[in-house]
């Protein structure tokens, strides 16, 4: 017999209450809770980055290219997962050429691709692209010849071309900012608007998934830039760990708020299934929900970055904290896209039973294989960064 | 003479080419007249089909989930279903026991006694071969799909496997075939329904408790049925606007 039937006959037993036969079988696993996780990772370490460029917020100059080139590594593993889940991932490309109009998922890759190839890659580019002629001339080997290549043979490095590139990639990031917000509010979208699921169905689904995508990729800039200064031994620039300690906070603020907006209308207006659904809260998500969402990674970094916005004092106290409060809301963003996805599917559209959902520790749709998809990214960006590395950009002259 | 035929030929290549232009333009509206279709009741289409189903006369044997699966090379698991039995069991303390053991292939049983039970009754399900279909509606590639007669279908050769119709339908009537990966789902029988034929679920119906029709047809014993009884649609408040009605449903049903 084949595996995954054998392990629906195991959870044939787990059923609790009445299930429709064909829901015992959950659609979504980790694979799709890491697409919404990675993607507003790339949306949230984006907004950081224009948050330097285009409100002009100084102080965060230091890790303007580390957000962008963070945004990059993790968007161009995002798709990965997504085909990969797919019961046939080589017809995946039927989406770009016979999309169907009427269908959330379908413009996907079209959004994806625009915020890959003309929001991310061209800022990349004009931003690198005197650096990469420079460096060019400097550097011998392997290093040189990428260099040459993306270049794409401009190498006018008049003040003229420069002022160019200074204005458009300007532009770029200005035409990105709402591009992030597009790329990650239609996620929520996808979910949003499944009507027939009340635990997705919810008009705010699109806004929390981009306040919550805010939050985590502030939080792992803020992790990215310490990890990056400690490999270093540089000193970290606390004004700047300060201001985006800052921006964590305003956004996990604004985002707890929309959360907490959701569930209080939610047990208001007490719906038909509100009964399951608090059923579920109290069940099956109590520990992803209650423990690691809102407690590990919303009240415990709420409370230690108000903390930190008065105690100036012990530096390298200060960091710790933000290390910790950086992966503690790392994880709780990764548990509240688990309770969407994953909790979404525990219980039945009959309104009267849960299934359940027994992770796998091998196989594709298995842990190991879920954290090889989030370390990926990881060695990405260690190789953007040897390849670019922010720190030996020639200074700028203006903006 | 020869005049006449120039012009016979003039004319030839003035109808030709419209032909062709005219051709090319209907060829290019085709997609989007398939879009339109989707969504309304189609009075144009030849046939409109649909299902009325009479919980009355239901005894909850079973016939219809087994005939299906064997039609429709459905997987045998108990888990893959394009249609199902529920039994429904209100007790006198007011408690909703819902069940389906096997998806109701081997018949029912009743764990309670006649003085427990308030009432009880069984649900046949199926796909609901909604007009509002939300399962087409979202599927990315169009491969799921309304057919000109309003069967909601499955093209196997397209469905990239995405699951997003199977968390669309409000009723659970899609499933992932283990075996081709893809999204399998009841499809009225239409390798019969075209063929003058019933729905094999039906065909083995020991009580006549289902009656499958053309709503364009005012004769037809469906409309006769829905023109006659009390009928109800599941979750109304989707409105999904199924095409498989009810009779006799009770408000305890989901």
């Amino acid at each position: 017999m084949e595996e995954h039937t054998q392990h629906l006959f195991e959870m044939l037993s787990q059923v609790d209450g009445y299930i429709y036969p064909n829901e015992l079988d959950l659609q979504w696993g980790i694979l799709i809770v890491l697409y919404p996780y990675i993607t507003g990772l790339v949306a949230g370490a984006f907004i950081l980055a224009s948050l330097e460029r285009v409100f002009k917020v100084k102080v965060l100059k230091p890790t303007y290219h580390i957000a962008l080139l963070t945004a990059l590594s993790f968007l161009l593993v995002a798709t990965l997962p997504l085909v990969s889940h797919l019961g046939k991932p080589l017809r995946a490309i039927e989406i770009m050429i016979t999309p169907n109009g009427t269908s959330a998922m379908a413009i996907f890759g079209f959004i994806y691709l625009w915020y890959l190839m003309v929001v991310l890659l061209l800022e990349l580019w004009f931003d690198y692209r005197r650096d990469m002629v420079i460096w060019a001339q400097q550097m011998k080997g392997f290093k040189r010849f990428v260099y040459r290549i993306f270049t794409l043979g401009v190498n006018d490095l008049s003040p003229k071309a420069l002022r160019w590139d200074e204005k458009l990639g300007y532009f770029i990031t200005i035409i990105g900012i709402p591009s992030a917000f597009l790329l990650h509010g239609y996620v929520g979208f996808i979910f949003g608007s499944v009507k027939a699921n009340p635990w997705w169905s919810t008009v705010l689904m699109p806004v929390i998934f981009l306040f919550s995508a805010m939050v985590s990729g502030i939080a792992l800039v803020m992790v990215v830039y310490l990890i990056i200064s400690y490999i270093r031994k540089m000193k970290v620039d606390m004004k700047c760990l300060d201001m985006i300690g800052r921006y964590l906070l305003i956004a996990l603020i604004l985002d707890f708020s929309l959360e907490s907006l959701d569930q209080i209308h939610r047990i208001y207006e007490a719906e038909e299934s509100f009964e399951i659904i608090s059923l579920l809260m109290s069940g099956q998500l109590t520990y992803t929900l209650l423990v690691f969402q809102v407690l590990l990674g919303t009240i415990i970094p709420l409370i230690v970055l108000t903390i930190l916005q008065f105690y100036k004092k012990n530096i390298r106290l200060r960091q710790t904290l933000y290390m910790v409060v950086g992966f503690i809301v790392l994880i709780g963003i990764f548990f509240m896209r688990w309770n969407i996805v994953i909790g979404g599917q525990l219980f039945s559209k009959s309104f009267h039973g849960f299934t359940s959902f027994k992770l796998q520790l091998i196989g594709s749709e298995g842990i190991l294989m879920a954290g090889l998809w989030l370390i990926i990214p990881i060695f990405i960006l260690a190789f953007l960064l040897w390849l670019f590395p922010p720190w030996k950009k020639t200074e700028e002259t203006a903006y | 003479m020869e005049l006449k035929n120039k012009k016979n030929r003039r004319d030839f290549l003035k109808n030709g080419a419209l032909l062709t232009g005219g051709m090319l333009i209907a060829s290019g509206m085709k997609p989007f007249s398939a879009l339109v279709y989707a969504t309304n009741h189609n009075e144009d289409a030849e046939h409109w089909y649909g299902m009325a189903i009479d919980i009355e006369k239901c005894i909850g044997c079973g016939n219809c989930a087994k005939a299906c699966k064997i039609e429709n090379d459905v997987p045998e698991e108990p888990f893959f279903f394009r249609t199902w039995v529920e039994q429904y069991t209100i007790l006198n303390d007011g408690s909703k026991i819902i069940t389906s053991e096997n998806g109701g292939l081997n018949g029912a049983s009743q764990d309670y006694t006649p003085d427990e039970i308030f009432k009880s009754f069984f649900v046949p399900k199926m796909c609901n071969h909604c007009t509002n279909s939300p399962c087409t509606q979202v599927c990315p590639v169009g491969a799921t799909f309304e057919s000109p007669e309003g069967v909601a279908l499955v093209d196997s050769t397209y469905c990239i496997g995405c699951r997003y119709c199977v968390q669309a339908c409000p009723y659970g009537c899609r499933y992932i075939h283990p075996k081709t990966k893809i999204a399998d789902k009841c499809t009225l029988c239409y390798h019969r329904i075209t063929n003058g034929q019933v729905p094999a679920c039906q065909e083995v119906c020991p009580t006549n408790a289902k009656i499958f029709g053309d709503l364009n047809d005012r004769s037809s014993e469906l409309v006769q049925f829905i023109k006659k009884h009390d009928w109800q649609i599941l979750k109304p408040h989707m409105n999904t606007k199924p095409k498989v009605v009810y009779n006799a449903l009770s408000g305890e049903v989901n």
